[in-house]
């Protein structure tokens, strides 16, 4: 067990390569009930989202989910989140453990609008189920047809007789689910889908296993590829940041990174030498200091050393040669396109 | 589990003297904690090691750890097996998964350390 934001939480169940291999084979379960949740509701709940976050909100329908960011004025990361729209004037936002204090400070206080700014995060527990098998798992537990909720939506529905809010997400790589629950209702839940899920070789899985599949994915962990320090631009995350959506926090320096370029980008690499990269080891181009390991990890599905790291953005493409400083040696690497590993559709 | 004619650190190594000559390895426990051994770094034949001092190291999935000597000497043999299956360090630590044998600097150096009941006690009350 370790400290995980003020969790026990255990780093492995039964092994972190055959929890890993079971969420890419068939179907694994993570507790993941430390993670945050917040509401917004109110006449100007959306205003609200769109001037916290950077991802558009006003593009989501009813039931439909994206993942955004929270940031500074100086353009570095609170957060990142998943923002779900339960109604035309509610949302709920998904926030990383060890920021949920942090992040309901920080929207509270940029919250001149007409809505409500709710800390909610005693009042779900949340598992997720991942894995090709997750659907045929977790049908077994739930009258909804989990088949008609499409990638990024969600549903409010029911799971062993509990209400459930179940949607189509994960931090795995792999197609699944992740419900948020009432605490009460978690152990029997939790009970429930390890039997249901016993058929396809169900594991439960615990942080090790989810570091290193998100890792193959190239999904970023706050406080490694993403904190204060760092801009979506940065790290590879273009995509949830809308210039065109009107003004909110963090716009204007990004839009100034945008103009004038930014001067490093997150990068993947696969190792070439022998050793495995890990968090802060030093990066260098012709032996120069040139970046820093984000995240690393032997990868149990490629069977090949892989990680991230900074780079200057102008060497951080696939193809360049870098070497990894470990423990006083440099070690070859090469710059590859990511993500790693992309499940078969 | 633990063998009685080995000897334990505090850091989990073992050593199994055989006259002037100790075979090193990592204890079951350590194993366990460590996780999914991907990878193992040991020094060469006939670099000197030293009691206390870090002589290696071994990586899991999750992390690196060094490896303290249990005793001081010079290293006569590694075992390269480990190489292309780290994962032998897991399944028998305290056997066919030792890390190097070394000439002892001096006969009985090992007496200090714990016997196996007393690692046992130690690894007990560390949960």
């Amino acid at each position: 067990m370790v400290d995980f934001g003020g969790w026990d939480m255990p780093v492995q169940y039964t092994g972190i390569i055959e929890e890993h291999k079971a969420v890419r084979g068939g179907v694994g379960l993570f507790d993941v009930s430390h993670m945050g949740e917040i509401e917004i509701r109110g006449p100007e709940a959306l205003a609200l989202v769109n001037f916290i976050a950077t991802n558009d909100a006003g593009k989501l329908k009813h039931g439909q989910a994206q993942y955004s960011a929270l940031l500074y004025g100086h353009g570095g990361f609170v957060d990142d989140i998943l923002v779900h729209r339960v109604a035309d004037n509610e949302f709920f936002l998904c926030v990383n453990a060890g920021n949920q204090e942090k992040d309901y400070e920080h929207i509270r206080a940029a919250n001149r609008f007409q809505a409500e700014v709710v800390f909610a995060s005693e009042r779900f527990a949340q598992l997720a189920i991942q894995g090709p098998k997750a659907l045929a798992t977790l049908q077994k537990l739930t009258p909804v047809d989990l088949s008609s909720i499409r990638y990024y939506w969600f549903a409010d529905g029911a799971v062993c007789g509990a209400p459930a809010r179940i949607a189509h997400t994960g931090y795995t790589g792999e197609s699944g689910f992740e419900i948020y629950i009432p605490p009460e209702s978690a152990a029997d839940i939790w009970e429930a889908v390890m039997k249901a899920g016993a058929e396809f070789g169900i594991k439960p899985c615990g942080l090790g296993a989810r570091n290193t599949l998100r890792l193959e994915a190239a999904m970023t962990l706050y406080g490694h590829e993403i904190d204060a320090s760092i801009s979506p631009l940065e790290a590879g995350l273009d995509w949830i940041v809308k210039f065109d959506k009107g003004d909110f926090e963090g716009r204007a320096e990004l839009l100034k990174q945008k103009e004038r370029g930014v001067s490093r980008k997150l990068a993947g690499f696969e190792m070439a030498g022998r050793g495995i990269a890990r968090e802060g080891y030093p990066v260098l181009i012709d032996g120069a200091p040139a970046g820093w390991v984000t995240s690393g990890s032997p990868s149990p599905t490629l069977n090949r050393n892989i990680g991230m790291c900074y780079l200057p953005a102008d060497r951080a493409n696939a193809g360049q040669a870098i070497q990894i400083v470990i423990r006083n040696q440099p070690v070859d690497a090469l710059v590859v396109e990511t993500p790693f590993y992309k499940r078969a559709k | 589990m633990y063998p009685d004619n080995f000897r334990y650190t505090k850091e989990h190594e073992w050593v199994l003297v055989e006259g002037d000559a100790g075979t090193i390895g990592i204890t079951d426990h350590a194993q366990e904690e460590l996780g999914d051994i991907v990878y193992v770094d040991l020094p060469k034949v006939g670099a000197p090691i030293e009691a206390g001092k870090v002589f290696g190291s071994v990586e899991s999935v999750k992390a690196v750890s060094d490896i303290y000597s249990p005793v001081s000497g010079e290293v006569t043999e590694i075992n390269q097996s480990l190489a292309d299956a780290p994962e032998t360090l897991n399944t028998d630590p305290h056997g066919a998964g030792w890390l190097v044998k070394v000439r002892l600097a001096e006969a009985g150096q090992a007496q200090p350390l714990m016997s196996a009941a007393d690692y046992q006690d130690y690894v007990g009350a560390e949960k």
